[in-house]
């Protein structure tokens, strides 16, 4: 990142420079010092831990390389039930979430009720610890015996998930229909479109399209509070996990369960970070493509005003 | 129709503004608007910035909630209790300075949007519509780019045209010159020259002085929320009876934009 700084800020170079192009450090010498000092700083970590005076009793309670290979088929086997967990709620939460948003981005007195209703639903579940709310549904619910209520844990599970993380992300689809310049319903307004299509046709869209990388962010956070709900009996992957735990008195079956999380989150958060730094890019170079057309005209588009 | 006025045109007016007033908080943008069009008619607003040109359009089509007065487009109150603004939105065109197209559609979509959802055209009907359009103005060979590739006067001849994809009896336009480079300016003036040709109706907000002067019927100086004086183009910029619209103008012919 130490390379051509004056093309990551967008600045022009200084007049005296221009015609000339800046000398720039070259990128091998400062990959080299990136990876002599990260080498030093992990070397130095792993040299502390090896060393503690406990590190023999933790190594074998955390690193046994033939409890692993034991217990990882059947915890990874456990996974589908939270993949199933994840992919479910994930798309009910995507769905409330928007209706919990428009609700909330909703004008006028007469819907007041409305908004004041998604505001209180948003505002608990944000508050609420989310075992709790796992524990109220999935003990609380088929403890009133209802005719007709289903009582499979992983049932209110789902529900519980949904609930929860549909109200962080109402409030990430509110932050994309407020990111949307007012110009814009009010161009689809003019042209004779309802409220509700100007919202559906022209706002919605963009606000969508903007927010993609925090709503990946949010999933993310849904993955692995999955485990969650093992609380309410779901022999899921961290249920499956603490079994194994117990029958061998060891716990390295948790180290497979943390590989198992990383190898799936990992790749979703560096995707979505490329989304975003290639969002940034475009919007960039759409920036550069304009300032250059200004400075061929002599002068900056928009200034005048 | 229950204040008669003094001398009341022969037929329906397009458009009747009567005592129009709008504040943003503190701020009195407008005091008191009266302004009417009758069919055919180009009426150039001109005025300092900050006079409440701009307002004054946004008010018309009510996109800017207005707090007294009443507006009347071809003899329906828009402004009226229990009307359907939008029904009378779709025939009032508006382009905007900064053009405000759709950057997540393409042209062709751009235009066709309110025809197909206000209007029900199918799909195919408003492509044929939109494409006609777009070639009348230059813009055929631009039709499923997206706006971002489009230069700035590319840009605001698409917005004029899906304002009249509406098909409107009465287009606002508010200066829709302002944002572009002057060598853009032309490509835009001459498309609303070809629309007065035309006989469409305008209210037009403008800093091109030459341009009102050629093109209006009527020229109306609006400063601090007031009309001050309105004319026959010849005599607004000949011979203006206001001091104040006296040094506005002068200020206008030093700065060389007359």
């Amino acid at each position: 990142m130490s390379g051509p700084l004056h093309q990551l800020s967008g600045e022009l170079p200084p007049p005296a420079a221009r015609g000339r192009r800046p000398r720039l450090r070259t990128r091998g010498s400062a990959l080299v010092v990136a990876a002599i000092s990260t080498a030093s700083v992990f070397t130095a970590l792993v040299l502390v831990v090896v060393n503690a005076p406990g590190w023999e009793r933790v190594s074998s309670a955390f690193l046994d390389w033939e409890n692993f290979t034991r217990s990882a088929p059947g915890i990874i086997g456990k996974f589908g039930v939270n993949v199933a967990l994840f992919t479910i709620a994930e798309v009910l939460i995507l769905a409330l979430g928007l209706v919990l948003a428009v609700m909330r981005s909703l004008p006028g007195p007469v819907l007041f009720p409305v908004r004041l209703l998604a505001t209180i639903y948003v505002d608990l579940f944000r508050a609420l610890p989310g075992v709790l709310v796992i524990y109220v549904l999935g003990f609380g619910i088929p403890g009133l015996r209802l005719p007709g209520v289903p009582n499979d844990p992983f049932f209110w599970g789902v529900v519980a998930l949904t609930l929860l993380y549909s109200a962080y992300v109402s409030e990430v689809y509110r932050a994309g229909i407020e990111s949307v310049h007012p110009s814009q319903a009010a161009a689809a307004r003019s042209l004779g479109m309802s409220q509700w299509q100007a919202l559906r046709h022209v706002v919605l869209p963009q606000a969508v399209r903007r927010v993609i990388p925090p709503l990946l962010n949010d999933f993310i956070g849904l993955q692995k509070d999955t485990v969650l709900v093992s609380f309410i009996g779901v022999v899921e992957i961290f249920r499956q996990t603490v079994i194994r735990q117990q029958a061998t008195f060891n716990f390295t079956p948790f180290l497979v369960t943390a590989l198992v999380f990383l190898a799936i989150t990992i790749p979703l958060a560096r995707f979505t970070d490329w989304l975003v730094s290639r969002e940034r890019d475009r919007r960039y170079a759409a920036a550069v493509t304009e300032r250059s057309r200004a400075a061929r005209r002599g002068r900056l588009w928009g200034s005048g005003r | 129709m229950t204040a008669p006025r003094s001398s009341p045109p022969a037929a329906v007016p397009a458009l009747s503004v009567e005592g129009l007033w709008k504040s943003f908080g503190d701020l009195e943008v407008l005091s008191g608007i009266d302004l009417g069009l009758a069919e055919h008619e180009i009426v150039c607003v001109i005025g300092a910035s900050g006079s409440g040109k701009s307002t004054l359009l946004r008010c018309i089509n009510l996109i800017e909630p207005i707090d007294a007065g009443r507006v009347i487009v071809a003899g329906e109150e828009i402004t009226a209790a229990g009307v359907d603004v939008d029904r009378i939105r779709r025939r009032i065109g508006i382009v905007f300075q900064a053009f405000n197209l759709f950057p997540h559609m393409s042209v062709l979509d751009n235009v066709t949007l309110a025809p197909r959802r206000v209007l029900g055209r199918s799909r195919a009907e408003a492509d044929e519509q939109a494409t006609a359009l777009l070639e009348r103005f230059g813009l055929a060979d631009k039709r499923l780019d997206y706006p971002e590739r489009l230069s700035g006067g590319q840009q605001q001849r698409v917005a004029i045209v899906r304002a009249l994809a509406m098909q409107p009896d009465l287009l606002l336009l508010d200066e829709v010159t302002s944002a572009l480079d002057p060598e853009l300016i032309a490509e835009v003036l001459n498309v609303i020259r070809e629309l007065a040709a035309e006989g469409m109706t305008m209210v037009i907000a403008t800093h091109e002085m030459g341009f009102a002067r050629d093109i209006a019927s009527r020229v109306v100086f609006l400063d601090e929320g007031r009309i001050l004086e309105e004319g026959t183009p010849e005599r607004i910029f000949r011979e203006p009876t206001e001091a104040r619209t006296r040094e506005f103008l002068q200020r206008i012919i030093e700065a060389g934009r007359l």
